[in-house]
């Protein structure tokens, strides 16, 4: 069944000073299914987030409409929960009152109190409730983010490189954390990264974006069974086709914001080591 | 000296009160920002003192006309520093407030306005310096309070008196400083994650 349909989404962005405009993709179609851990993968600038900001409701599609069930999005809504890349913290709230912000909203302060607790559990957060983000890590700070999203309990949940900032290990365990909440809670998820072993090691499908012009260039399901390896055979060799897919378009953009000086040996070398396409661009 | 305090103590939350009314409007209204801000910077620069002869007009000798020039010494500090707080809100903040249901004049008071807090600050420390200093121009020129007993000290040649008044208001601007301005800055910096 599918939950979230996007159909022959445009976005351009328009500058009205200087009279011109930019389409960063111009016929975006994909289905996700209820239930479905979805990754959306693709080189910096092209559109990952313009996409998911649109199925939030935070940003208007140019053309083209996005339905969550039957109905179409206009605006954010309780259905959808939203992880930014940064953790978007209030500042002058302490943990707990972050993660009871939105609940506040929707049922009683002992009722959202008692589910925020409950989340900040689930995220190993319980000793810190009372502390205000900036005593927290980066890590830390979004794990308070995930569990303010999951306590609305939104049907579908949209993630922008959640842990883009995070170093390897601090990620690993988010990894964790996040595959058994997708497993306890059945919620569809769309998760953006630029980071190629991640969405391996999430996912049930990937995703690849490209840019100019902009838009979907491949689709990549995942068949291994969780926990998954990255030293198995198959992640190997899965990870290295979707490279290989890449690649071309990594090289687009590299000979678009290096000029033509560009070396695309050397930099094939740079990025074939850690398969981390984002530290490189 | 009380007269002094409780006519501050007035005009210093009267002017809080506008400048943020005011200042929460400039930031979110582009016309109101393109007409009434620009009367505000105007007003901005004339010192507030200049009012008191239209004030005494006004309200006549009492103390009303002193907490009008206070307010009109305050307000406009408290106005841009809130106006500029609104304004530069994380737009991210506002974003994520909006994922969770929150819209419209909630948005303002739950997150653009918690989030000027800081800005507010820098304002109400100018509010009272300006306050502060309207107080006593006005008291030397009006009636009552510690600035008319400053000069009715001097008629009286009674120097000690003149240093005494004189040690007492910069002491109560000290403490203002200090025990209120001071610390309120240093946890609201902290909190909000803007020391270094
Ligand atoms: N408000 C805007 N006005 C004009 N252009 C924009 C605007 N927002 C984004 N863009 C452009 O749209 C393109 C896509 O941006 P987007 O943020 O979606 O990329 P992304 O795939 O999320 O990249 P990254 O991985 O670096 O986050 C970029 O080329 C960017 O310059
Ligand atoms: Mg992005």
């Amino acid at each position: 069944m599918d939950h979230v349909i996007i159909k022959n989404v445009e976005k351009t962005f328009f500058n009205k000073e200087e009279k011109t405009s930019f389409t960063v993709f111009n016929d975006i179609n994909l289905n996700i299914k209820k239930g479905e851990f979805l990754s959306l993968l693709g080189p910096s600038g092209c559109g990952k987030s313009t996409l998911l900001n649109i199925v939030a409701g935070l940003d208007k599609a140019t053309n083209g409409v996005v339905q969550v069930g039957s109905k179409t999005i206009t605006a954010p809504g309780p259905d959808r929960g939203v992880v930014f890349q940064e953790a978007a913290l209030m500042p002058w709230l302490t943990v707990l009152e972050n993660v009871m912000f939105g609940l506040k909203k929707k049922m009683s302060k002992g009722e959202a109190e008692k589910k925020a607790l409950e989340y900040l559990k689930l995220v190993h957060l319980s000793k810190f409730i009372r502390s205000y983000p900036h005593e927290l890590s980066g890590g830390m700070k979004q794990r308070v983010s995930i569990a303010r999203a999951l306590a609305m309990d939104p049907e579908i949940l949209l993630m922008d490189e959640p842990f883009g900032a995070l170093d390897e290990q601090t990620r690993s365990m988010l990894h964790k954390e996040v595959q058994f909440i997708w497993e306890q809670t059945g919620k569809t998820i769309i998760f953006v990264t630029h980071n190629i072993r991640e969405s391996v090691i999430l996912s049930d499908r990937i995703i690849l974006m490209g840019t100019r012009p902009g838009g979907i260039i491949g689709e990549f399901p995942v068949n291994l069974a969780r926990p998954r390896q990255p030293s198995s055979p198959e992640f190997v060799k899965l990870e290295e086709d979707i490279m290989k897919q890449l690649a071309g378009e990594i090289e687009k953009v590299m000979k678009e914001e290096m000029g033509d000086d560009y070396n695309s040996k050397k930099a094939s070398l740079l990025y074939g080591s850690n398969r981390n396409m984002g530290e490189h661009i | 000296m009380f007269t002094s305090l409780q006519r501050i103590s007035v005009g210093f939350a009267l002017a809080l009160i506008i400048g943020t009314a005011l200042g929460i409007l400039l930031g979110q209204s582009k016309l109101a920002d393109e007409t009434i801000g620009s009367l505000v910077i105007a007003l901005q620069s004339i010192p507030s003192i200049v009012w008191l002869p239209i004030a005494l007009l006004a309200f006549g000798q009492g103390s009303t006309a002193i907490i009008f020039i206070i307010v009109l010494g305050g307000t406009w500090a408290m106005t841009m520093n809130i106006r500029m707080g609104i304004k530069n809100v994380q737009p991210l903040l506002i974003r994520a407030a909006r994922t969770m249901g929150y819209k419209g004049s909630e948005l303002v008071w739950k997150v653009m306005l918690p989030a000027s807090i800081p800005a507010a600050l820098t304002g109400a420390r100018l509010a009272w310096a300006f306050g502060w200093r309207a107080l006593m121009a006005g008291e030397l020129l009006g009636r009552g309070g510690l600035g008319r007993t400053l000069l009715d000290a001097r008629d009286m040649f009674n120097m000690d008196l003149v240093i005494a008044i004189m040690v007492i208001i910069s002491i109560i601007g000290l403490i203002v400083e200090y025990l209120v301005f001071a610390p309120l800055e240093k946890k609201v910096m902290t909190r909000w994650g803007l020391t270094k």
